[in-house]
């Protein structure tokens, strides 16, 4: 009896034990959840597995990046779905980034007005629900807008009306591939010079010689113009023309996307203008005081002192409301954007039934963007932690 | 002599000097001061106009709505299902009752240190501990002779407020257990819980909501009828579980390792040293954490309309279907927004006050 006390009492022996316990408890619950699903599905006559992929939709979805209709597939579709969450969360971060860094240094600004309508704006924008906010401007802002034949232009260039924004958009034809990566080597190739010139700046402490720019600046110039000539770039300008009922030609901004895009680009730029101002509060005041004293200019304080700084407070909360907004992207389901939810959990999920496996899909998405904007994150973070001296 | 040095503690600025530096004093300031003013004169004065000056305020249905302002008769008309949803008329004093009592609790438990004669714990710990059970049976009856309200007929504000409440109780003693694991030594159950914390966080709400809705009912033995609210209530306790895990686990590690090492010194087990110990103080400082998660709960409750609950903002979904009122939407969302603003405003700051109280803990 005692050695069985002893036994029991043992660190280790009771650390075994208790992972054992946890163990079979998730398995259990595992296999007790498997095996109800299993037999379900079998009562309902739905399938199981992945081979629903494979066969055709049957229906169409409003918007797509890639070339999608009623006769492709689940795959496809699943395709087309992420497309457009991942449009609409990427387009959205760039301008929640403007909005927040902005109304963020207005907030710390000394001006008394200015400095008050952008905490306004943050204690408005935060402590009011996003779907809110989403209705808000869809229900109650786009879709009150006139008929197309009514619609408010710009020019007669620019149409908005409640279909959405109807824009002109640039066809372009001839070598445009060649065209774009003679751009992309260009700007690449004129980043590596300055970095160069750069490291030398610092090692040499003066700059380069006007001429090291002129021998590469000026023949690359050369190059890129002959092969624009070569690539024949034509730009032909489709315009938004009014027939019948709607809007045809040029481009078109739904007004889902609109409205999604608005909501969630302000609400996530007020929180970012917190973490903005916040970043910057923690800068200490003698690194401000010390950077005037040797004579930096207002901007190249902000530039060489206060940013590079304070990013290193901004960018781990800043990562998180990436990927908030991210996953708030999927509040598309609530006003018909075709988004990942709507279309693959909301409208495939209903036709096919297999809700274990695309729901498994769908989150498993959202795990893997949420990894890889972690993951930039953190270089991009290493990066400014390793300018720390 | 005056130097502009030696002079400057004493020469003292006029407030006209004040404010016309802060709104001239540069040229940024100057373009500043144009642009908000020229922003708050485009705003203001329409807003005002439409909210109040030419608002219709009396009426009872939407043909009183005949000026060019906000329509607020729709408040009026409908703001016992924007308040309570579906729940029958004749059993709202249920609600009321319950919500008094609630205000009671929590006053009673903010204030009760500040009372001449404090309440004794163990009143407030029973109370605390039972108002979940009287309020169920008054919001959905079967006892006491109380007619039993369906939650298909629960709605409006009381839904939202349900959802949000029980969503951060449950979440506590979830997620107390999951940072615990999280930190704990033992291999698996660190695992299970990392993956467990980040899987929950990893995804959106709405999917947990899918789940609840659609893969929960998959998941039961066969002829198990699950409600579906609390099938939500489930998804949305494991969701913020997670975030409440994280919030605590920062507690966690803000305790300095002085406090494990003596615990651990004094001979007090594993238990007893984070019930008695570590855990007190790292709750104290994770309050405000608790308290602005409950904020994001409260405003998230409002995706339960996605899957087909008409929460809050639900019910102004609802109206929208209504052809007579749909053009008044807007001042649905207005009324909503505000009330919302209200609640989560006053907590924010509420939890402000909390953070810059003075810890004399350690």
């Amino acid at each position: 009896m005692k050695s069985l006390l002893s036994i029991l009492n043992n660190t280790r022996i009771r650390s075994i034990g208790y992972q054992v316990i946890t163990l079979s408890l998730v398995v259990l619950f595992f296999a007790f959840i498997i095996n109800n699903a299993s037999s379900n599905l079998v009562e309902q006559g739905i399938a199981s597995g992945f081979d629903f992929l494979n066969s055709t939709t049957g229906f169409d979805i409003a918007s797509s990046l890639i070339h999608y209709d009623s006769s492709s597939t689940y795959l496809r579709l699943f395709n087309a779905a992420l497309l457009n969450t991942l449009l609409v969360s990427f387009i959205s971060i760039i301008f929640a980034t403007i909005i927040g860094f902005s109304v963020g240094i207005i907030r710390l600004s000394n001006h008394p007005i200015a400095s008050r309508i952008a905490a306004a704006y943050v204690e408005t924008l935060r402590n009011i629900p996003l779907l809110l906010q989403v209705f808000f401007w869809y229900f109650a802002v786009l879709q009150p807008l006139p008929s197309p034949r009514a619609s408010i232009d710009f020019f007669n260039l620019v149409f908005l009306n409640n279909r959405g924004l109807h824009l002109p958009s640039p066809e372009l034809s001839g070598h445009v591939g060649l065209f774009f990566s003679v751009v992309i080597i260009s700007a690449l190739l004129l980043l590596y010079w300055y970095k160069q010139s750069k490291k030398y700046r610092i090692s040499k402490g003066r700059n380069r010689n006007k001429s090291w720019w002129y021998w590469r600046v000026i023949p690359l110039l050369a190059v890129s113009l002959a092969i624009y000539n070569a690539a024949n770039i034509g730009v032909n300008w489709s315009l938004p023309e009014l027939t019948g009922f709607n809007f045809e030609g040029g481009g078109v901004i739904t007004p889902e996307f609109f409205a999604l895009f608005i909501a969630l680009s302000t609400y996530t730029g007020a929180y970012i203008a917190e973490n903005v101002r916040s970043g910057i509060q923690s800068i200490d005041k003698g690194q401000v005081e010390a950077a005037r004293a040797i004579g930096l200019s207002p901007f190249n304080i902000m530039r060489f002192i206060i940013i590079p700084n304070a990013m290193r407070v901004i960018i781990p909360p800043l990562t998180n409301q990436y990927l908030t907004l991210t996953k708030n992207s999927s509040l598309a389901a609530a006003i018909a954007y075709p988004d990942i939810v709507l279309v693959f959990a909301g409208t495939a999920l209903n036709q096919t039934g297999q809700a274990v496996e695309i729901l498994l899909m769908v989150m498993l998405v959202y795990l893997f963007i949420s990894l890889v904007i972690a993951l930039l994150m953190n270089i991009y973070n290493k990066h400014f932690l390793l300018i720390e001296r | 002599m005056t130097t502009p040095f030696n002079n400057n503690s004493r020469y003292k600025k006029s407030r006209y000097q004040q404010w016309y530096e802060a709104l001239f004093g540069s040229k940024i300031n100057s373009v500043l001061t144009i642009a908000s003013l020229y922003f708050l004169y485009v705003t203001i004065p329409p807003m005002l106009n439409w909210a109040i000056f030419e608002a219709n305020w009396l009426g009872s249905n939407a043909s009183d709505c005949n000026s060019s302002g906000a329509c607020w008769v729709y408040i009026s008309v409908w703001w016992q299902q924007l308040l309570f949803g579906q729940y029958p008329s004749e059993e709202l004093w249920r609600l009321v009752l319950c919500s008094g009592l609630f205000i009671i609790l929590l006053t009673a438990l903010i204030l009760h240190k500040r009372l001449r004669a404090p309440l004794p714990k163990r009143l407030l710990l029973i109370s605390t501990l039972l108002y979940p059970f009287i309020a169920f049976a008054l919001m959905y009856g079967g006892f006491f002779g109380l007619a039993i309200v369906e939650t298909r007929f629960w709605g409006g504000l009381f839904l939202t407020l349900v959802i949000a409440v029980v969503g951060i109780t449950t979440s506590f003693p979830l997620g107390l257990l999951l940072a615990l694991g999280r930190q704990s030594t033992l291999k698996i159950v660190r695992l299970f819980c990392i993956g467990f914390i980040e899987l929950w966080r990893g995804v959106p709400l709405i999917t947990v909501l899918f789940m609840a809705s659609v893969m929960f009912p998959l998941f039961m033995p066969q002829g198990v009828n699950v409600d579906s609210l609390l099938r939500v209530l489930v998804g949305v306790s494991l969701f913020a579980a997670a975030y409440m895990a994280e919030i605590i686990r920062g507690g966690l590690q803000a305790i300095p390792k002085g406090q494990y090492e003596a615990a651990k010194a004094t001979g007090l087990s594993y238990w007893q040293a984070m019930f008695m110990i570590i855990l007190p103080q790292a709750i104290t400082l994770v309050i405000p954490g608790i308290v602005s998660a409950f904020i994001s709960l409260i405003k998230e409750t409002t995706l339960v309309y996605i899957i087909g609950m008409f929460d809050f903002l639900g019910i102004v979904q609802f109206t929208a279907s209504n052809s007579e009122w749909i053009r008044y939407t807007k001042e649905g969302y207005i009324f909503v927004g505000l009330v919302f603003w209200v609640i989560c405003y006053s907590l924010s700051r509420y939890s402000r006050t909390l953070e810059q109280k003075p810890s004399n803990q350690h």
